[in-house]
């Protein structure tokens, strides 16, 4: 029999609004040994399956409404609250999604990692502190035993996660749940750690639920693969056969919406480049105080009329900033901006005026980017008027024509942004963009804060727009296979400076810096976007 | 933001409404029973305060020396003071004034506060640096014992009293809304608006106060109890109104001074003042409620 | 930490300074002489007096030697206690005053903190409506009402307690300490109980929880500290709030502390006494909100580790 066994796993949230299904009739198994992937994206009620075998979702208003969950020959659903203690954190250990918050910031490191040994062990605490520095070193954290008395804000987000696994596995558990332990992190970090979940695995012989919205992150760690949709398990089987021959089409929809292939560049007619900086800085803080940061150093760039230029960097990078420094959002502390052949560096902002309506920005966060008291139409009439596209005759029509072109649908033009889905505000926000019918668009990092196939109709929307108004874009992104999809040419941004430019085709086969060379490495499931898994689309489709 | 939804056709007004944030925090209110019962009893006691002079049956200072302190009666339904004036009437006016101290030392501070917190927050910088450190220093400083010295030197004034009170309070609100805009400010809204070039004065109007709005709502209303409150604790002391005007902390000093004999006069003025802090204690923090969805959990 | 104490330390002497300098010219300022009331003294006498209290030279110099007084810790003389000096009265008050707000300051911290958490352990049931109905009580219940109420109820009424005194008779101390720390342990409840339960939904109290902790251990060793941070950044308001607090207490329980000699002071304009008073109590206030910020800080392990380091 497996490691552990959930039948029929059915968890419902009693709301003053009505039951929410969260979990309905769930069954899986894993195995010693096994890394057993469970996809969805959010809301599918895959988190929530797994806490609630362990008790720790907030009851009520959850409940645990049937089935088993059999691990080590009893069931966990109906152990009482002080023998499911004896479980978690021995039997099952849990690593959360953010490394930032899951650590308490009032305890040192070492104090929170000797903690499960000496609950669930007879260690005295010295054993204790012994065991977890040999622990901190095995998960890759040098100078261990000076670490073990450091603060939790002394690590960096891989580091904490780094500490989250050791302390995860101090107490030698037989499973290990992996709740999106990686999404927080910037893509070269997530390769290691992910790396490291795998060997220490591996060496261990344990069983790994991993949780995760992206397919591709598990196409290279998962032995077997569910997806939840709504509560319930609606495809499951090995690796490959869910990458292979998916026959759900939920399933077929999440691989369709991995950006997979390349942009077959755009055919450019050399005329006057749209967008040229020359040696831009941007510095925060000041050298005098020594808290000087080069947000962006020296960077000169052009951006060609019509193209889709990508801009890749992980965070912290300068990437954002230099996006939003083009559009004189951020002050340059020096160099040259070029807008359609003017140098607007020192333009003021009354004269920057006319030329806003010319270039426009789409931001990362839906959520934070829409004014929450105003409405669709409040949103989208306030450029058309400020820049006279509308009279107060034309406004309803041109609101409605640009509700359309962004898939809108036109009975929502009173609502308000809380009542709207992520992918929807998102569309929004691109209408208010669009709506001065701008030359040159920057797009922060505008899918990163949404789940999958819904990333994937928000690209498709983007691509059809800047056709249809002739746009050139700026696209910002940490994701190279976004930015691979959408792009013509590529350039790698790392710690303020451009490090590396290029076509999109050249960067990835034939990249010149070892720095993108390690991006490239650090791409989840490399064979997934490639289409080395089979027949999910090959590199040029 | 009304403005351009007046020019919907009718094709527009067709569609349907959306829930703006303020009806969504009305209907969160609503449920809350402890806010709307405070909500009643407040618009109770403000209507009875406002029409006294129409509606009550005797006199401010009429005076029936022969009933001296009487308990509560027919015709005197909360009794008689030593001087045989109805207790009634005198909470009744006494509340005219400690309603009125709160209400507009309030507004003193909402006017100070909003504009000094929302300059600070929006300009930034040296100057925000500048004038929270101003605050910070004020803040440090033992402003109760100021209010009584300033009560002491120049008299019991009642203007004074206002700007006393008020001078105290501003300096939470400015600090509330230094923070909201400050925050605002960062938020990707706002710089969506600068990037359409949209001028300051307008975004300030139609992007930032709009959103400071509730957080202000919530500090007023729980500022007034904590007025009213001030005002009490110096009238009680002798500091604060001064006979022949009388608020609820004169009653409550008076009422002390015979509370052996008389209970009831120090019982109601008590009570009188006690139900309208709890009132609006609780309205403040109902509203808080409503207009945080966090901390209304499902 | 060091330059965060010293920077903290030097940003509050001006303000030191400020109410010295703002008290002194207030009191000077105040319309009527001190002497008004005494029925006509001859100019000779008049004179005498006004040599005695300084009156008779230019302002600034009053304000100078006043200063230079201070520096040496001398508060001058009292106007309405002939021969008495102000620091001799202050230091008559202050024992009792300190016994009394140190004894209330206890309540408040007491009572509101075991409340507090109480009530966040289990949001929304009884255990949590049941003592924040009493915070709410305790909020609307201003010490000049409740003193008086407690008097009438527990002295005159029951006969358990004495009603006024201090020290004299067994059990007068605890109507006034009750009566001081009420409101202070109603807020400090509500404050507990927020800060518990935006700690409570923290991320690494679920990390706690996934270890298999008890929840006893969860709460005490997790979640504490931090959702009691606020409460400390209010001791330095409350102690101020107590300070002006025991002015009414003092007065309803006849209490013979330095907030009745301000009162008394306040209506007989015994300006040298004011003006020592509030110097005085400024200055403790003052300092007060000084050591609450320094313990905030020192349970701020960012600032702690910067202290450690030697910055």
């Amino acid at each position: 029999m497996a490691l552990l066994n959930v039948e029929d796993l059915k968890v419902y949230f009693h709301t003053r609004n009505g039951v929410v299904k969260a979990v309905d009739g769930i069954s899986f198994s894993v195995d010693r040994g096994e890394t057993f992937a469970i996809i969805g994206e959010s809301g599918s009620g895959k988190s929530v399956a797994c806490y609630s075998m362990l008790g720790l979702i907030p009851k009520p208003p959850g409940r645990i409404e049937g089935g088993s969950a059999r691990f080590n020959d009893q069931d966990l659903l109906t152990l009482s609250e002080s023998q499911l203690r004896k479980v978690r954190g021995k039997g099952i250990s849990i690593i959360f999604q953010d490394p930032m918050t899951s650590l308490n910031p009032f305890l040192k490191i070492g104090e929170q990692l000797i903690e499960p040994l000496l609950l669930h062990t007879d260690m005295s605490r010295k054993q204790a502190w012994q065991k977890a520095t040999e622990l901190l070193l095995e998960v890759g954290i040098k100078d261990a035993e000076k670490r073990m008395n450091a603060w939790p804000f002394e690590f960096s987000g891989g580091m904490r996660q780094r500490v989250m696994i050791a302390m995860a596995l101090i107490t030698e558990p037989d499973i290990i749940i992996a709740d999106e332990p990686t999404t927080a992190l910037d893509v070269t970090v997530q390769a290691q750690i992910l790396k490291l979940l795998k060997e220490l695995q591996v060496r261990r012989n344990i069983g790994v639920i991993f949780i995760s919205h992206d397919l591709s992150v598990v196409a290279d760690i998962a032995d077997n693969i569910a997806v939840m949709q709504q509560g319930k398990i609606v495809e499951q089987g090995s690796r490959d056969s869910i990458f292979k021959e998916a026959s759900h089409p939920y399933t077929q929809k999440l691989l369709a919406a991995v950006p997979d292939s390349e942009k077959v560049p755009t055919a450019l007619d050399g005329e006057q480049a749209i967008v040229e900086v020359q040696d831009l800085c941007v510095y925060f803080g000041s050298e005098k105080h020594g808290n000087q940061v080069r947000a962006v150093d020296k960077v000169s760039l052009r951006v060609e009329r019509g193209e889709i230029l990508g801009l890749v960097g992980e965070s912290g990078s300068g990437k954002s900033t230099l996006g939003r420094a083009i559009l004189r959002l951020v002050n340059p502390s020096h160099g040259k901006i070029l807008f359609e052949g003017q140098d607007i560096t020192e333009l003021k902002a009354a004269q920057l005026k006319p030329l806003r309506r010319h270039m426009q920005m789409i931001f990362q966060d839906p959520y934070a980017s829409l004014n929450p008291r105003m409405t669709v139409y409040d949103t989208l009439a306030e450029p058309l008027l400020l820049h006279n596209i509308a009279n107060k005759k034309t406004l309803d029509a041109e609101v409605f024509k640009l509700m359309d072109s962004v898939g809108l649908a036109r009975e929502n033009v009173l609502r308000y942004p809380h009542e709207f889905s992520g992918g929807q505000r998102q569309r929004i926000a691109i209408g208010r963009a669009v709506a001065t019918k701008p030359n040159f668009i920057v797009a922060d990092e505008p899918v990163s804060a949404l789940d999958v196939t819904i990333q994937a109709q928000i690209l498709d929307l983007l691509l059809e727009l800047v056709e249809r108004f002739d746009l050139t874009m700026l696209f910002v992104s940490h994701d190279l296979g976004v930015v691979r999809y959408l792009s013509d040419r590529i350039l790698v941004m790392k710690h303020g400076e451009l490090v590396e430019a290029g076509t999109a085709h050249d960067i990835f086969s034939n990249p010149q810096q070892d720095y993108t060379r390690s991006l490239l490495e650090a791409i989840p499931g490399k064979s997934l976007l490639l289409g080395e898994v089979g027949s999910v689309g090959g590199p040029d489709r | 933001m009304s403005e351009t939804t007046q020019t919907l056709t009718e094709s527009a007004e067709a569609m349907p409404r959306g829930v703006s944030l303020w009806q969504d925090a009305w209907v969160r209110l609503r449920k809350n029973k402890l806010a709307m019962i405070g909500l009643g009893i407040l618009g109770f006691v403000i209507v009875i305060c406002v029409l006294a002079p129409w509606i009550m049956p005797y006199g401010y200072e009429e005076q029936d020396l022969r009933l001296g302190a009487s308990a509560p009666s027919a015709a005197h339904w909360l009794g008689t003071d030593t001087f045989g004036r109805d207790l009634l009437t005198r909470i009744v006016y006494g509340g005219r004034v400690s309603l009125m101290v709160g209400f507009i030392a309030t507004a003193v501070a909402l006017l100070v506060g909003v504009s000094y917190g929302a300059i600070a927050g929006y300009v930034g910088g040296r100057v925000d640096a500048i004038m929270m450190r101003l605050v910070d220093i004020f803040y440090a400083l033992p402003f109760m014992i100021f209010i009584i010295l300033l009560m002491v030197v120049f008299g019991r004034n009642l203007f004074l009293l206002f700007l006393a009170i008020g001078a105290v309070e501003w300096l939470t609100m400015a600090r509330i809304v230094r923070g909201q805009v400050q925050s605002l400010r960062q938020q990707e809204f706002v710089e969506a608006a600068i990037s359409l070039g949209l001028p300051p004065t307008a975004i300030i109007f139609r992007h930032v106060i709009p959103n400071v709005l509730g957080p202000v709502v919530v500090y007023t209303t729980l500022t007034i109890p904590q007025v009213m409150l001030l005002e009490a604790f110096l009238s009680f002391l002798g500091l604060g109104i001064q006979p022949p005007m009388s608020s609820w902390g004169l009653l409550i000093s008076y009422g002390v001074e015979s509370m052996e004999e008389y209970p009831w006069l120090l019982i109601f003025p008590g009570l009188a003042l006690s139900l309208t802090l709890f009132s609006l204690n609780f309205l403040g923090d109902g509203l808080r409620d409503a207009f945080d969805p966090k901390a209304s959990k499902d | 930490m060091w330059r965060f104490i010293g920077f903290r330390t030097l940003q509050a002497i001006p303000v030191i300074f400020v109410v010295i300098t703002v008290t002194f010219f207030l009191v000077r300022a105040a319309p009527g002489g001190p002497f008004d009331d005494e029925k006509a003294v001859s100019p000779q006498v008049q004179a005498a007096l006004e040599a005695q209290y300084r009156l008779d030279l230019p302002m600034h110099e009053q304000y100078f030697a006043y200063l230079a007084d201070l520096l040496r810790g001398d508060m001058g003389p009292s106007f309405n206690y002939p021969g008495r000096s102000v620091d001799e009265l202050i230091f008559q008050g202050l024992p009792i005053t300190a016994e009394l707000g140190f004894y209330a300051l206890l309540v408040a911290v007491g009572i509101g903190v075991l409340s507090g958490v109480i009530a966040s352990l289990r949001p929304n049931t009884v255990q949590d409506y049941v003592p924040m109905s009493l915070a709410m009580i305790g909020i609307c219940m201003p010490s000049f009402l409740l003193g008086p109420l407690m008097v009438l109820v527990f002295g005159i009424w029951l006969d358990w307690l004495p009603v006024s005194g201090w020290d004299q008779s067994s059990g007068d101390k605890v109507l006034p300490s009750i009566t001081l720390g009420a409101m202070y342990a109603a807020y400090i409840a509500r404050l507990s109980r927020s800060g518990m339960l935006e700690v409570m939904s923290q991320d690494y109290l679920r990390t706690a929880r996934a270890k298999g902790l008890p929840e006893r251990v969860v709460v005490i060793k997790h979640a504490l500290r931090a959702g009691l941070l606020p409460v400390i950044s209010y001791l330095g308001p409350a102690f101020a709030g107590l300070l002006s607090g025991s002015f009414v207490v003092e007065t309803i329980f006849q209490i013979p502390g330095l907030g009745r000699f301000y009162v008394q002071a306040a209506f007989n304009r015994d300006y040298t006494m004011i003006l020592g008073t509030t110097t005085f109590l400024a200055t403790l206030i003052v300092v007060f909100n000084l050591l609450s910020d320094f313990l905030a800080a020192w349970l701020n392990p960012r600032l702690r580790y910067q202290f450690q380091k030697g910055k």
